[in-house]
Order: C-alpha cells, then structure tokens, then sequence
C-alpha cells in the first residue's frame, strides 16, 4: 500500500532533525496563522499563486530562493562546524550518514533553488519591462515553470523528515548513486527533484527565448538591446541546449534505478564516465547559465551609478556570445583525471582558458565604464567593485585548474571548492544581490535601505575571505572535499579559519533579512518612496514606467531610437510614456490555477515514484495530464483591460509624477 | 560572555598566525617527486602570468572607484563617452597574450606530465610495478613482481619509477599522494595508469581524493619512499606475514570495512588484478602493452560476481 515507506523512515530519532522539524512547523504554523487572521487567503490565492504575471511569478521566485538560501547556508555552517571539530579523533556531531546527505543538499539546493530560482526571478522582473513588452510569451508556461521549480524544493526539503536525502554529492556520480550502492530513497528524491525543476526551467529557457526575439519594443535591434537582456537572451540558449543534457541524464540513472538497466552500472556494459560526460556537459553551462545574467546586472549598475553609458557596448554582447559557446566546449575539464590522453587534455584545457579572455574582457569594460564617470557610492556599487577584485581572484584560480597537469594534484581538493565558491559567490551571489538591490524598488516601489546593504555587503566579502582562502590553502595541504572527520593537525588551524569566516557570511544574511524588515517598516517615508519609477536615473526602458507598474507595464508601447532607449528619451525630451496619448484596450492572459494544480500533481508522482507507492503515482501523472488537457481545452484565457482601466491607471502615475517633481 | 570569546579568538588567530609563520607544509607545495616538482612549479608559473593582469586589474578596479567619486569633482567626467578602439585592442590582447602562453604551456605539460607516460631514470634503474585496487573503503597494493599485497601501505625505493596500475572493485575512487604529484580515477572494470617516483625518502599520506560512500573519510594510506635496502627489508617484512591472500580469502578483504589497519600478504595469487578488472567485462581484460583483449581465467572469482 505504502511502497518502501514506512513510520522507520521518520528520523525522529535524529535531534537535529526533529529539531528542524519543529522549527520549521512553528515557522510554518505561524505564517499560516498570519494569512488566516488577516483573512488574505483569498487575496494570496488570487493575485500571487495563480497569478500569470511576470512580476509576481518574479517575487515569488526571489522568495523561493531566500528560503533555499537558508536551507542551503544552514548545510554549510553545519558543515563548517563539522569540520572545526572533527578532528583527531573527535567525530564532530555529524555521522557521515547525516553529514554526506548534508553536503549533497547543499550543492543540489543552492544550485538548483537558490541560484536558478533567483536568476530566473531576475529575469521575470526585469527582461519584459527592459524590452517594453507587456508580458512574456507564454504567461502560462511561466507560472508552470515557477511551480515546478518550487515544488521539487520541497520535495527536496520533505527528504529531511521523510526519509533521507541523496548522500552522493550535488552531481550523484554513479556507481555510488546506483541500487547497488545506495539503495535507499536519497537518490530518487534528489533524481525526481532535479528533474522536475529541470522542466521548469527549460520552459523558462523556450519562454523566454520566445519573449525576447518576438516581444522586443518597436526598434529595438538586437543591437540596441540592453545588456541585461542580452545575457539573458544568451542563458536562454544555454538552457536550450544543456538542460535537455540534463534530464537525459537523470533519466538513465532513473532507468538504471528503477528498472535494473545498466548505463552507468559496474556491470552490464555500464560505465560511469559516460554519466560524468552527460552530467557535464550540463553541468559546465550551468555554470554559464548563472553567471551570465550576473555580468549583465553588473553591467546596468556600473553604467548607471557612473553616470555614463557602458564601455565598449558591442564588445560586451560579442564576449557575452562567445562565453556562450564556448561554455558548450569545455565540459572534459571536470574529469581530466580520468586518464584521457594528453591530447584530448590539452585540447579541454586550452578551450576552458579560452574563455578567460571574454570573461576579462568584461572585467576591463566595466573597469572603463567607471573611467571618467561620476561614480555613486550606492550599496549596489559594493557590490559590484567587490565582484571585479574577487572574481578576477576566482578566474585566475580557474584558468590554474584548466591547466590538466595543474589539476592533477588540486582535482577535488578544497582548492577547488574555494575556486567554485569564489566565482559563484563573488560572481552569481554578489550579482544577483546587487540585483536584487537595483530593481527592489521597480518591483515595490520603494527602495531598500543602504546602511544595511552595505553592511551586508561587508560582511559577506570580508566573510568570504575567511571562509574561503583557507580551503585554497587546505586544497595545497592535500585536503580532499568531502572529508567527515581528519587528523592532520596542520589543517585544524585553517579549518577554524574557514568557520569563522562561515560565521560571519551569517550575519551578512542576519543584514540582509535587518535590511528588508528595515525597509518594509520604513516604506512610506518620502526618501524611500519611489513615485517617478525612475530612482537611480537609469538608462534602460523597466524605468520609464511606474513603480510598481501596473499589471501591464505599458499603457503604449514604448518606441526605441537608440540604445539605452529610456536615457536617449530623457536627453532628447522624448516623454517615453506617451502620457495620455491614444490609449487602446490592452490584450492581457488570465490568472490561472492549472500551473499551481500541474505542481501540486506532479510532487504527488514524484513522491509516489521516490517512495515505489505506485498507485500515489500514477494519481499524479493522471492529474498533471487530466490538468493539461483541461487547460488546454480551455479557450477563456484571456481579457481586454478597458480604456477607462488604463486611463485612471496612467493618469494617477502623471499624478504622482508631477508630485514628485514639484517636490523636487 | 564578551571574557569567554575573548581569549578563544586570540587563541585561534595564535593558532592560524602560528601556522602561518611554522611554515607547515603544504603537500602539494612540497613536492618530494620529479613529477610534483614540476607541477608544482606549473602552478607557480601560471600564478605568476596571470597575477601580471589581475594585480593590475584590482588595484585599478579600487583607483578607478575612488578617482571618480561622485565628490570629486576636480575629475574629468566624459558623460558620453563609452568607446576607444585603443582601449579595446590592449583590453582584448592583453589577456589573449597571457592564455597564449598559458596554452603552450598547457599543450607541453600535458605531454610532459602525461600519467600514463614512462619516467625515464638511469638505465640500470628497473622500475617496479605496484597494482591499486579501490575497495570499500581501503586501498589493495598488489607488487606483481614480488607475489606480496599490503592493505593502506604501500612502499617504494627513492629514485625509483613506479608503475601504477589503477582499478577499482567498487565505486569510483581516486589515487592520490599529495607530495608526489597527480592523481587519477579508479573505476571498476577499467585500468588506469600513473608513473610517479620519489626522489626523497619520507612516509607521505596517501588518499582516495573522490568521494567513495560512508567510509571515505578514513580510506587513506601511507606511501613510504626507502632506500633500496631498506625496500627490500620491507618486502622481507611483508613476505613474512602469515596472511595470504587468493580468490578464497580475498571476497572477505573486498567487503566494506571502515579505517581498516594495514595488513600484508606474504603471498597474492597471480593474475588478481587482472581478474578484478575482468570481472566487470566478461572476462576479459585489454593488456595494455599491447592493447589486445585477454581472456582471464577466473577461478573462485566468478563465485562473487554480480548477480546479474
């Protein structure tokens, strides 16, 4: 009746987790509590879960991945704190059993939930309102990806109280992962979880890709795109191509899992390289995928806080093309020790620091996009001078282990997890905080608050620091990653180190969180309001609509004569929005429930099929097909919102508008 | 609380501070083989190269920043200007000259450093064979030359090439000796090769560097590098065991066991390796020298086949 699921797989005898337990069902009881005594189901029903529209579906994504981040950082401090201790014959508080599901959860979540869900939050914020569209191509499809994406991390964080999570590491490289050696659900949970956000987010790839070739605002070459977009655009492809990789290589392992084939197995004919192969060549793009979206924020902050255009804007789209490409070439690097000949090697590692010169290419274009600029200090510029220094340290790092004859002594060393983290939180993290920072107030309305960001931001790269140079020190030790417990007395020191470091990235967070209920509770002072939409006289069209916009970002679409469309406006005394200008109905999608119902469908299969409860699954695949079916059939998705509708919408902006400007 | 942290931070920044200015050593970075020695100094190199553009890059990155402050305003502002084709040239070549160089480098030192590439020493240096089997969770020496097997030990006389053979009869592993330079995988079903030598004696840590299961942590070895005779006494040493180890006695060594001591094996039947790697092919194993597929006999092996 229950498959292998039984009241043992309940770890109630683990008090850390009984302990996470309880935490998180206060935590969770509360927020319920809450919505129920303010009486905001309905509202949260209505305008959030089922809501189509990018911005929400872009909150909501953010959302998800502040809470991965938790989840994910609480691993690693555990992780750290294992580590402090363990050593010299003391086990530390975490048996490899707890200890190697901890580390496998946090590389697949931050991965996987953090980083994937912020970027794709980014990009639902910002990509249509920076190419004036009014939504993306398909609303739909959107909200879907965003349920998948959210229900497969908490199919992720159902593993902590049901059951056990994978213990293979964040890429479950057979043989380990297989029956033979895991035989327990911890693989299948982190397989059905991969899989399913997978679907997500190669949606996200087609629609996005679709909204940003077909949507473009009336004169928007490609190459007066804003750099934002572009990366994006170039994301958008490398999910295309990789994240296909991606589910066929989940699929075989499934395959071999669930029905005793032999891809990867020992025996059979299997063999494990062709897995580390499949899983790369996703796994390097991914990477790519990350970052890319990261350049680009970086991009539209330096030009904008140095009050000058971009340096050397068509060199950034062109070094942002050939990291695309490149990144689909390079996958070998992760396995040189494999025993490949000396020239394939050589050919791997050469392509790998090939991308070395875009990628500092991009370096020095910011560097001279702050050249004889007028820079503001704002908190997002922390950020971004943090990124240049430590992401230039993390690239070096980089091209040492692209070298094959280097990699041989530091492959799977700390030295690599330091090199990974410096370009992923220096990189990817910074970016998309200082995203985060940038667009806060085109999606609220008003700003977040600087003394807390800049805290945060001091926190974090000064944390870094200690968290990680000494892991580049530990990997020249010899340490490997993965370690439960040591002895040797030369990396206790270190390992130390490293925690303090850990320590301080938390209270970094503790800023963040101070920063938002700072900023939330301060809202409606004036220098916090953002009335003009436009907070940080910016360059691109998201700011020439109100903040928030309205449902339909713009009453009439914007025309672009120039790149940086919305600053050309601004000098040329172009009203970018048309201010009551000849308003017509706007063509918008209705709310819908079927991706909240397709989600909700689909972690009832994923469960049934981690827990062999065969009948729970095949409720789910019959409901996720019944839904698509009925969504499908259903030809009253869409609306026109009336004149009058856009008319009080717009003219209540002007209002606020010239209220601003009066102030001024 | 403020007294308690106190001491226990000056404490830890003694402890990181002392072993900053102990000079401990950092295995990698002191290399006791020719091979370590030069990768060690490949990652010097290529260190030094590009710290000429990213020292550069971070001390402009912070001059740049700090020139043109918003409150500066004794500094020129260009609020137009976003393009110079001499900028570009030098921000394009500067990087590709360095990856230049670096991909020479890399195309001669994987060559140079190819694992699976003979060391040439003296002539009249015979270099010996040690067979590596990965099991759960410990390391298998076969000396093929000499009959004997040791478990989590293995020796080698200095200045002596040594002739890996790597396999795995389990989960992936990787073979790695810090101080005497680069690691390769053992996976089951395949062999791979590694040539390392020792130039100076020492006992040096030894580890599988990828992920294994449960008893990872302690799946460690020492690698003793002696003088010739001393080598030889060693093999005496193992040779004296009352332990032998063949097709019968060998499923109980393969079963996972955690932080397992050293053993040895005074006699190991020939061909085990060989019939581990088949085991997982049909019984059939490529000699590498030659690259011709053989047939192995297997004996009490194919009693623990797998199921399938």
């Amino acid at each position: 009746m229950f498959g292998k699921l039984t009241l043992s797989a309940i770890p109630y005898d683990v008090p850390i987790l009984v302990g996470t337990f309880i935490g998180a069902a206060i935590a969770g009881l509360a927020v319920v509590g809450l919505i129920t005594y303010y009486g905001k189901w309905g509202y949260l029903w209505r305008e959030w879960l089922t809501s189509v529209d990018h911005k929400r579906i872009g909150v909501m994504y953010i959302v998800v991945a502040l809470v991965a981040l938790f989840r994910g950082f609480a691993d690693a401090i555990m992780m750290r704190s294992q580590l402090a201790l363990a050593y010299a014959g003391n086990p530390g508080y975490l048996p490899p059993h707890h200890y190697d599901q901890i580390f496998s959860a946090h590389g697949t979540i931050m991965i996987f939930f953090m980083a994937m869900a912020f970027m794709q939050g980014l990009m639902n914020i910002v990509v249509p309102l920076q190419i004036g569209a009014r939504d993306v191509a398909f609303p739909f499809v959107n909200t879907l990806s965003f349920w998948m994406t959210t229900i497969s991390f908490l199919l992720v964080n159902v593993s902590l109280f049901i059951g056990e999570f994978s213990q293979c590491g964040w890429l479950a490289y057979p043989p380990l992962s297989e029956q033979q050696f895991s035989p327990g659900v911890g693989v299948d949970y982190y397989i059905w979880a991969v899989q399913l956000s997978g679907v997500g987010t190669l949606l996200t790839g087609v629609n996005f890709f679709a909204t940003i070739v077909k949507m473009r605002a009336p004169g928007m070459t490609y190459m007066r795109m804003p750099v934002f977009t572009w990366t994006i655009f170039c994301t958008t492809v490398l999910i295309m191509v990789a994240f296909p990789i991606l589910t066929v290589a989940m699929g075989l392992l499934g395959l071999d899992r669930y029905l005793g084939m032999h891809f990867f197995t020992n025996d059979g004919g299997g063999n494990q390289m062709l897995y580390l192969s499949v899983i790369w060549g996703w796994g390097h793009p991914e990477v790519y995928i990350l970052v890319l979206p990261a350049f680009g924020a970086f991009s539209e902050i330096t030009q904008t806080f140095s009050r000058k255009p971009l340096f050397g804007y068509k060199t950034m789209v062109y070094a942002t093309a050939s990291i695309m490409v490149l990144s689909l070439v390079v996958w070998v690097h992760h396995f040189f020790t494999m025993g490949a000949g000396p020239n394939v090697n050589a050919f791997f590692g050469i392509m790998t620091m090939i991308i070395a010169v875009p990628t500092g290419v991009k370096i020095f274009n910011w560097l001279f996009t702050m050249y004889k600029g007028r820079i503001e200090f704002h908190a997002t510029m922390y950020w971004v001078i943090g990124f240049m220094i430590t992401f230039s340290i993390g690239g070096m790092t980089g091209v040492m282990l692209a070298i094959p004859a280097s990699d041989f002594v530091l492959h799977n060393s700390l030295f690599v997890i330091a090199h990974f983290h410096n370009v992923i939180i220096g990189g990817v993290y910074f970016g998309y905080v200082a995203a985060m920072n940038f667009w806060f107030p085109k999606a609220f309305g008003f700003k977040l608050n600087e003394a807390w960001g800049k805290r945060a931001f001091w926190l974090w790269f000064v944390g870094f620091y200690f968290a990680f140079v000494p892991l580049y020190v530990l990997g020249f030790e010899g340490m490997t990653r993965r370690m439960n417990h040591y002895d040797n007395p030369e990396w206790h020191p270190w390992l130390l180190l490293a925690e303090v470091g850990a320590v301080m990235i938390a209270c970094g967070i503790v800023c963040q969180l101070t920063q938002l209920y700072v900023s939330i509770r301060d809202r409606n002072l004036a220098e916090n309001r953002d009335l003009t939409g436009d907070p940080w006289n910016a360059r691109t069209l998201e700011w020439s609509t109100s903040s928030p916009p309205p449902f339909y970002n713009f009453a009439i679409l914007p025309e672009v004569h120039e790149l940086d469309a919305f600053a050309h406006d601004k000098e040329a005394g172009i009203d970018t929005r048309q201010a009551g200008g000849n308003y017509q109905p706007i063509h918008m999608p209705k709310n819908t429930a079927c991706g909240f119902l397709i989600g909700a469908f689909s972690f009832v299969l994923g469960f049934g099929a981690i827990w062999y409860i065969w009948w729970l699954a095949a409720v789910g695949l019959i409901g996720v097909i019944a839904t698509v079916i009925a969504r499908s059939s259903d030809n009253d998705v869409d609306y026109y919102v009336p004149v009058s509708e856009v008319v009080r919408i717009e003219q209540e902006h002007t209002h606020n508008l010239m209220a601003a400007q009066a102030a001024e | 609380m403020k007294k308690k942290i106190l001491p226990r931070l000056t404490k830890l920044m003694s402890l990181s501070s002392a072993a900053l200015l102990a000079g401990c050593t950092w295995d990698t970075l002191d290399p006791k083989g020719v091979i370590g020695l030069h990768e060690k100094q490949l990652i010097l190199t290529s260190t030094y190269a590009m710290l000429l553009v990213v020292i550069p890059v971070c001390i402009l990155t912070l001059v740049f920043a700090w020139h043109y402050r918003q409150s500066n305003t004794a500094a020129e502002y260009l609020p137009k200007w976003s393009h110079s084709n001499k900028i570009e040239v030098v921000i394009w070549a500067v990087p590709s000259l360095i990856i230049l160089f670096l991909a020479v480098l890399t195309y001669q030192t994987c060559h140079s450093l190819d694992p699976y590439k003979p060391i040439e020493a003296d002539a009249n240096v015979k270099p010996i064979h040690v067979d590596v089997v990965a099991l759960d969770w410990k390391w298998l020496f076969i000396y093929p030359d000499e009959g004997i097997a040791t478990v989590n030990q293995m020796a080698m006389p200095v200045n002596t090439p040594v002739d890996f053979r790597i396999t795995s009869d389990s989960v992936m592993n990787s073979f790695f000796i810090p101080q005497l330079g680069t690691m390769i995988y053992a996976m089951a079903g395949m062999q791979t090769q590694l040539h390392l030598i020792a130039n100076e004696a020492g006992d040096f840590q030894g580890e599988s560097s990828n992920f294994s299961g449960r008893g990872f942590s302690d799946m460690r070895f020492r690698a003793l590098a002696m003088p010739a005779d001393q080598y030889s006494a060693w093999v005496e040493k193992v040779k004296a065991s009352s332990e032998q180890l063949d097709s019968a006695s060998y499923p109980k060594l393969a079963a996972p066991s955690e932080a397992n001591p050293v053993e040895y094996f005074s006699h190991v039947d020939a061909g085990l390796f060989d019939e581990i790697v088949a085991k997982y092919n049909n019984g059939m194993v490529m000699d590498k020298s030659t690259g011709k597929m053989l047939h192995v006999q297997q004996s009490a092996m194919s009693d623990m086949n797998m199921k399938e």
